[in-house]
């Protein structure tokens, strides 16, 4: 374990992995690069973010249909979501993000499935519209029990000028059921970023004033989750914490969310989010036309919870204010045992993440009350006010990359020299092989649920196994051993 | 001619909030802000400036405006 850098250190360290870079790239790349320093209070003095990322460096990015079908819409249990284009785009993508829902797959939910519509060159050459309406009366036959249908477009739509919205209001008359067109075609936008924003609108446009004019049996206590997508249930996790509190959770957005909650959202008297990278724009949106307002909030690990449960009791009376105090007394015990037991073993580890979304900053907290420190960050495709909340929780002297190259990782993973690195899966055998401990931060490596307070039982007992299992003593590759070896033999000689 | 949707922060302060530059900053100084007048010349709290006819009566926030660079 080596000390961590200085200020000037992490610098030359930048300006070190830089300098292979041609001129113009090197140019384009410094900006993305920086090293944390509390004191800045704007993240655009210091990092670009949400630019283009440019051919001949490999990052690692999705696109807007990613962030459409993937992220937002996908984990919509009851609606069918059709990826509409070719194949390829929803069968590789389907059911990887493991967003856990209730209900019987193929009859009431479907979030597992793949419809897609398949497209052939002659969809490209006569269009595709015609297809798409047989399609849709063709999934209200077969599964009737669909509550509503979205039309996730894949590039070619975009490319020939497909009117995907007719189809849908033509198909919503056939079967008097929201369909709900969404123009996410992946050439657009720099990442999967501007796909979440498109979902967002669509959700605005298409779904949210559905039942404005109906009644609504509430309460004071109604609150809603926004941008959890229950990755190995973690939204259930969450949702009983609030509930213990006395509050009443009407609708997921959207890990085992259904339309009905969706629609009902309005309703509520607060939004709580959590990812504020994809869903910050509809909270904004139900501010401004219903008054509801929104809070951003961190269910990882128990000082980050506790200071939630406490942010978000402040929005009540004092009957919630209390209930929260009891809610983080009574689960003390419990995560002071996670703490006890596993403290010991992962204090003074170094953890690198790179991820999307929430993450690089939120989990800071749940690492650092097991004793580790996270000394670098970064997004695949955040905006600049995702930094301006990341520098506040990052030491200073940290890495802060943006868009980092596949190079650029690699390197600074080889001079920081951290104990763990969390990011996504294309990353994780490029450092198992190179012998460091890897979690897969995306999906929990098949883990999770990571939120709450037993989800933080979770992640400490998976950061633990990764770190401290034996295995790594055993994976220096053998021709680096036998170098080793040599060495020895000739000093002994 | 930026889109602003301006809300009120947790501290009471007003956030000016472009979408399209991801920009959040507090409002430092409006020119006119009465009860029945609101906006002019508008300061944020990193210096730079932004100028909106003065809207009567004065608008409830959260709300999105339309603002010039000033």
């Amino acid at each position: 374990m080596s000390a961590n850098l200085t200020h000037e250190e992490t610098e030359a360290l930048i300006q070190e992995v830089l300098e292979v870079y041609p001129e113009k790239a090197k140019k384009d790349r410094a900006k993305h690069l920086a090293v944390n320093d509390q004191e800045v209070e704007q993240s655009k003095k210091c990092i670009t973010s949400n630019r283009k990322s440019l051919p001949g460096v490999m990052t690692i990015r999705g696109c807007a249909y990613a962030g459409s079908k993937g992220v937002v819409w996908g984990p919509i249990k009851d609606m069918i979501h059709i990826s509409h284009g070719p194949v390829g785009c929803g069968q590789y993508s389907r059911a990887g993000r493991r967003n856990y829902y209730v209900g019987t797959t193929g009859i009431n939910t479907f979030g597992t499935m793949n419809f897609t519509s398949d497209f052939q060159e002659k969809d490209i050459v006569f269009g595709g519209d015609k297809k798409l309406s047989k399609i849709m009366l063709e999934i209200e036959e077969l599964f009737p029990l669909n509550k509503g249908i979205t039309i996730q477009s894949e590039c070619p739509i975009g490319l020939i000028g497909d009117d995907i919205e007719a189809v849908a209001k033509q198909t919503t008359k056939a079967i008097e059921k929201p369909v709900v067109p969404v123009r996410c075609e992946g050439f657009r936008g720099v990442s999967q970023s501007l796909g979440h924003h498109i979902a967002n609108d669509a959700v605005r446009d298409w779904v949210l004033h559905n039942r404005d004019n109906d009644a609504f049996d509430g309460t004071p206590y109604d609150v809603t989750i926004i941008g959890d997508y229950n990755i190995g249930g973690d939204a259930w996790s969450s949702r009983t914490l609030l509930e213990e509190m006395g509050l009443r959770v009407i609708a997921q957005w959207s890990g085992d969310g259904t339309l009905a909650e969706m629609e009902n959202t309005p309703k509520a008297k607060l939004n709580l989010l959590h990812c504020y990278r994809s869903m910050n724009y509809i909270s904004r949106h139900m501010e401004e036309k219903y008054g509801i307002p929104w809070k951003e909030y961190n269910f990882f690990g128990p000082t980050k919870i506790a200071e939630s449960l406490r942010e978000i009791a402040a929005f009540f009376d004092d009957t919630i204010k209390e209930n929260a105090e009891k809610v983080i007394e009574k689960y003390k015990a419990e995560y002071q045992a996670v703490i006890d037991k596993y403290k010991p073993r992962l204090e003074g580890k170094r953890v690198m993440l790179y991820v999307g979304g929430l993450r690089p900053r939120h989990i800071i907290g749940a690492y650092e009350d097991l004793g580790m420190e996270v000394v670098g960050t970064g997004y695949e495709f955040a905006h600049n006010d995702d930094y301006d909340r990341t520098i506040k929780e990052m030491g200073n002297a940290t890495l802060i990359y943006d868009d980092v190259t596949g190079y650029e990782f690699e390197e600074f993973v080889k001079k920081v020299k951290p104990d763990l690195i969390g990011s996504g899966i294309k990353e994780k055998y490029i450092f198992q092989k190179m012998g460091i401990p890897f979690r897969q931060m995306h999906s929990w490596d098949y883990s999770g649920p990571y939120h709450g307070y037993d989800g933080f039982a979770i992640f400490a007992k998976d950061m633990d196994t990764t770190l401290n299992n034996p295995c790594w003593s055993k994976v220096k590759v053998p021709w680096l051993a036998e170098d080793e070896e040599d060495v020895s033999v000739a000093a002994s000689a | 001619m930026p889109n602003v949707m301006i809300r009120i922060k947790d501290n009471g302060a007003l956030l000016f909030y472009i979408a399209k530059k991801d920009q959040e900053d507090e409002i430092a100084t409006v020119e006119k802000d009465t009860d029945n007048e609101w906006g002019g010349e508008v300061e944020l709290t990193d210096g730079s400036k932004y100028y909106i006819d003065p809207i009567t009566p004065k608008p409830s926030f959260p709300t999105t405006l339309r603002f010039k660079r000033a």
